[in-house]
């Protein structure tokens, strides 16, 4: 291929969408086989399934997590208070803080944050844990056992992430009203402080709850599948893990906001 | 007993009758091509294996001879042919029954390929939790009988990281025999060894394959190794199957003179290690000199 024709905007452009495919229909097929080995290990006897390595996954990737994901989102509500009461003083509604804080940590900033968080701790972890079985010949010896890498070791990450990454959004919410709460209670006063807590339970629906534990969970399943499936492709060595982590963090950011853009449109343009 | 046309079965009766007296092989590859790209790496490879007995396969760097195994195990499939496992064509199971296949036969892979995550105990165990029943207190018994075939006693509790490379692929095998197989799968059992600790390792695997019965197929180029252990043996060269005989038919090839039949001679070459002769000739003739001449010519061309 000529230089010319390397450079031709057209091939590349589609060379790109072809990768695309190829790289979200991999991760398609990916997530088939492993609903189908766990539906087979939860429902069947075919299949055997761990609730052991489950529970370890989750104390893994969910517990160990904890710590950084409340501590990032109580900074977070900090810094909705602190830039968001200027603008509301302006017109006297600084006491409405509450209730910005409320739905947008409830409804998108607690998943979304978690999830990003998520992608560096577990998401990185999980690709460079299972890249390196592939490079030393320890997924090949797995199937030579008749061992599916699938069941094995994506079932009970892919679970193991959903699971946490909901449970973590429920602490990522309390967390941000409580930055929130924290800021107002040290920095903007009574007039913000006083009303904080109910003018935010007014405001809130059970809608507003619902919509972030489903798209945490979408979120969940959106980090395993990337960091499992860059995984499972490393070759090359060292340099084949450190892609992988790369990209996991890097895919796993993108997919995790074109996800919340769906979503919004989905529950709250057409309010479905 | 017959066997196919340059592959003649085993003379000795004790290694042509199988565990249950099955005189069928219990490893059967036909015509086997695979191609990587443009590169034939296996060109129409025949071979079987029968059951007890020791098949060395042999040849140097690239033959395809660790590509031949992964076809055996079921990791790669072939562009033609076939390849047999208990008579069952591999490449016409599904899934499952593959893995029932595979429950049959252990490997020890060349580094081992133990889970680091896990104890060298968790690691032997890992087959018997996954594939059977039984409870822990008896799995770690098994583990123990395991380890204890091995010498390795006292490595249940150490993680890979902590042992040595001699330990390792002991562990391997401990963890390849973990469901009494009926096949051990070897890829280059002593690389990485010392010369004792290999040799110490060809012991292991002919006590293992005396006392359980199994058959055993080694990838190996150490000819001092593959001497000891084979029952037959098998010479690859650039994907094709050059010989597959007896050991002694292998000792007198390579304790004979030169005849001037290069496939012939190809193979002493190989078999004896000689620096010089038709393997050496071919890599000479390859046009090496040539590449880097012109290598030469392209860089002086740029600089003007």
């Amino acid at each position: 291929m000529s230089e010319a024709q390397r450079s031709n905007p057209v091939r590349i452009l589609g060379a790109g969408l072809l990768g695309g495919a190829e790289y979200v229909g991999g991760m398609a097929i990916l997530l088939a086989r492993a609903l189908q080995r766990a539906a087979l290990g939860l429902f069947t006897s075919r299949e055997k399934f761990s609730g052991a390595s489950l529970a370890q996954q989750v104390v893994r990737l969910g517990v160990k997590s904890l710590p950084i994901v409340a501590l990032v989102q109580v900074f977070i509500g900090v810094i909705l208070a602190l830039q968001m009461t200027p603008p509301l003083e302006l017109y006297g509604q600084e006491k409405q803080i509450s209730s910005i804080i409320g739905v947008a940590g409830f409804r998108m900033l607690g998943p979304i944050i978690t999830a990003v968080v998520l992608s560096g701790f577990a998401g990185a972890s999980i690709a460079a844990e299972i890249g390196t079985m592939v490079v030393a010949e320890e997924i090949e010896a797995m199937e030579a056992m008749a061992i599916n890498p699938v069941r094995f070791l994506v079932v009970p990450r892919l679970l193991a992430t959903v699971v946490a990454t909901v449970l973590l959004s429920v602490v990522a919410d309390l967390m941000i009203a409580f930055g929130g709460y924290l800021t107002a209670r040290l920095v903007l006063g009574p007039a913000v402080y006083t009303d904080y807590w109910r003018l935010m339970r007014e405001m809130l629906v059970y809608k507003d709850f619902y919509t972030g534990l489903i798209m945490a969970a979408v979120f969940g399943v959106l980090v395993s599948l990337i960091a499992c499936h860059e995984g499972l492709k490393v070759r090359g060595g060292a340099e084949g893990v450190g892609r992988a982590t790369t990209m996991t963090v890097v895919n796993s950011i993108v997919a995790i906001i074109v996800a919340a853009c769906i979503f919004t449109v989905i529950f709250y343009v057409y309010e479905l | 007993m017959s066997g196919s046309g340059d592959n003649p079965a085993p003379q000795a009766a004790a290694v042509v009758v199988g565990r249950y007296g099955d005189p069928q092989p219990v490893v059967r590859v036909v015509n086997l091509v695979k191609r990587f790209g443009d590169r034939t790496i296996l060109d129409g490879v025949n071979l079987e294996v029968y059951p007890a007995e020791t098949m060395v396969i042999m040849g140097g760097s690239g033959c395809g001879k660790s590509t031949l195994l992964r076809h055996m195990i079921g990791s790669v499939w072939p562009d033609e042919g076939r390849v047999e496992l208990f008579g069952q064509d591999t490449s016409q199971l599904d899934p499952w029954q593959l893995d029932e296949v595979r429950r049959r036969f252990g490997i020890l892979f060349q580094s081992g390929a133990l889970f680091n995550s896990m104890t060298v105990g968790d690691n032997v165990a890992l087959p018997l939790r996954e594939h059977t029943d039984l409870d822990d207190d008896t799995i770690e018994i098994m583990v123990r009988m395991k380890l204890e075939l091995v010498g390795l006693r006292y490595a249940a509790g150490l993680m890979p990281a902590e042992i040595s490379g001699g330990m390792k692929k002991r562990a391997g095998l401990a963890r390849a025999i973990a469901l009494d197989p009926e096949i051990l799968f070897y890829d280059e059992p002593s690389a990485g060894l010392d010369p004792v600790t290999s040799a110490e390792i060809d012991q292991l695997m002919m006590d293992l394959a005396g006392k359980l019965g199994v058959a055993s197929v080694v990838v190996t180029h150490e000819m001092d190794s593959a001497f000891r252990i084979a029952d037959r043996m098998a010479m690859l060269e650039q994907g094709r199957m050059l010989k597959v005989a007896p050991r002694g038919e292998f000792e007198k090839l390579r304790d004979s003179e030169p005849t001037g039949d290069e496939t012939a001679d190809l193979m002493r070459q190989f078999l004896r290690g000689d620096p010089d002769g038709p393997i050496t000739n071919r890599r000479m003739k390859g046009g090496y000199e040539q590449d880097i001449l012109a290598a030469a010519e392209g860089r002086s061309s740029h600089s003007r």
